[in-house]
């Protein structure tokens, strides 16, 4: 039942999409050659190893770290991401006492330099309704269980100000490099839906 | 405005459906839908505070029967045909009556690089806070028919300004159109339980990005 309904927002939603575009492109508004390089960038350019890059660089590096801390727009920017969706930077550290976690309850806001686009959870009234308010039960839908003493930080994403989070480092990573450790991170640790993945784990 | 958007801390929607990374998109339509809003956003005829607007005012059974792409596309549709760029007769016939108007501001394909590097930054020359870290402030019954960014969840309550940003963009203005009038911007951190009351998470804050117009002295 629920794939028919899927399928058949997915025809409507074809035929529309291809009908605004056809108007556009026929006005001259629009050139198609541009809307493919802009989804070549999201699909195959931008994304979260982006931000992985970023993890890795700041565990492993203090002097960068500090410099994420103060100012994670210059910081990011000057491992060469920047842009759009990613203008006003703010890193949030995950320490034992405290989890961070980000959501856009009021649209899609996300941090789109060092993560690429939203998945669609992020944008689905579940997870928005619920991140601000139980975000242990969100977690543990990710398969995450935090200890019932650690403090919960949650972040809505209302202006233009763009969270990462900064995952705890994983115990027993001692000794590996910064790329090494960059396939540690998730885009759902950066998030906050998830920790960085153990060393040998799947 | 009180719209379908306004999400946060509602009841009733289920669980989340967590999915790998390696996803971009569930269908072909959903990558037309990015490119072309992206691409249309060029043409200059509203700002992205406007295209929120356009997007929260959609109907509300429309906009909770629809995925967020389909709520772009939907939004777009509405944006062009109050720019005066496509009419609906267009849009049924998925063919062109006119020719555009802005031709000339078409989004080359050379540019688009560099239209996505350089984004949108919304930090502006202002006036000076009023407010500063540490302070206890109380968000205001903050609630006009039109745009804003002070979620429901957290009108009327009471909590610490922990970040000041300087002044931004205010969007309760810009996305009607009625200029940038930037305005201090502040992380203000509430306990849960000034949020939602008896029997909120204890171990939970929530921090929301808040301009100085939502905001009074606690």
């Amino acid at each position: 039942m629920h794939d028919d309904h899927h399928d058949a927002e997915l025809d409507e939603m074809t035929a529309r999409m291809r009908a605004l575009e056809t108007l556009l492109v026929e006005k001259n508004l629009i050139d198609p050659a541009a809307v493919d390089a802009i989804i070549e960038t999201y699909e195959h350019k931008v994304g979260p190893r982006n931000g992985a890059a970023v993890v890795a660089r700041a565990w492993t590096d203090p002097d960068f770290a500090d410099w994420l801390r103060r100012d994670a727009t210059g910081a990011i920017a000057s491992m060469g991401f920047a842009g759009r969706q990613g203008e006003h930077m703010v890193a949030v550290f995950n320490t034992q006492a405290e989890h961070n976690l980000v959501v856009c309850t009021l649209c899609s806001c996300y941090p789109w330099p060092v993560l690429g686009l939203p998945p669609a959870w992020y944008k689905a009234p579940a997870y928005r309704a619920r991140a601000v308010r139980e975000p242990r039960a969100v977690l543990a839908e990710f398969g995450l269980r935090l200890p019932a003493e650690t403090q919960i930080q949650v972040w809505d994403s209302t202006a233009e100000i763009r969270y990462l989070v900064v995952p705890k480092r994983p115990a027993g990573s001692a000794g590996m490099d910064a790329e090494a450790l960059a396939g540690l991170v998730t885009r759902d640790s950066m998030i906050g839906c998830g920790l960085a993945r153990a060393p040998g784990a799947a | 405005m009180n719209g379908p958007q306004d999400l946060g801390g509602r009841h009733g929607f289920g669980p989340v459906v967590p999915e790998d990374e390696s996803i971009r998109f569930h269908a072909a339509w959903e990558k037309r839908a990015l490119g072309v809003t992206l691409a249309a956003g060029a043409l200059g005829y509203w700002n992205i505070d406007a295209s929120r607007h356009a997007r929260e005012s959609l109907p509300p059974a429309t906009y909770y029967a629809s995925s967020y792409y389909a709520i772009w596309l939907r939004a777009l549709e509405v944006l062009l045909r109050q720019a005066g760029e496509v009419t609906e007769a267009e849009l049924a016939a998925g063919q062109a009556h006119a020719p555009g108007h802005r031709q000339d501001r078409r989004l080359r394909r050379a540019a688009v690089a560099d239209v996505l590097t350089a984004g949108g930054p919304t930090n502006r020359p202002g006036p000076e806070p009023r407010f500063a870290i540490g302070d206890r402030v109380r968000t205001r019954n903050h609630q006009p028919a039109g745009h804003t960014r002070l979620p429901g969840y957290a009108r009327g309550c009471q909590g610490v300004v922990t970040a000041i940003h300087g002044p931004h963009v205010y969007p309760d203005s810009h996305a009607h159109f009625r200029g940038e009038d930037p305005q201090p911007l502040y992380t203000v951190r509430f306990a849960a339980t000034s949020l939602y009351g008896e029997g909120a998470d204890p171990t939970l804050s929530v921090s929301i990005d808040a301009w100085e117009p939502y905001l009074d002295h606690a």
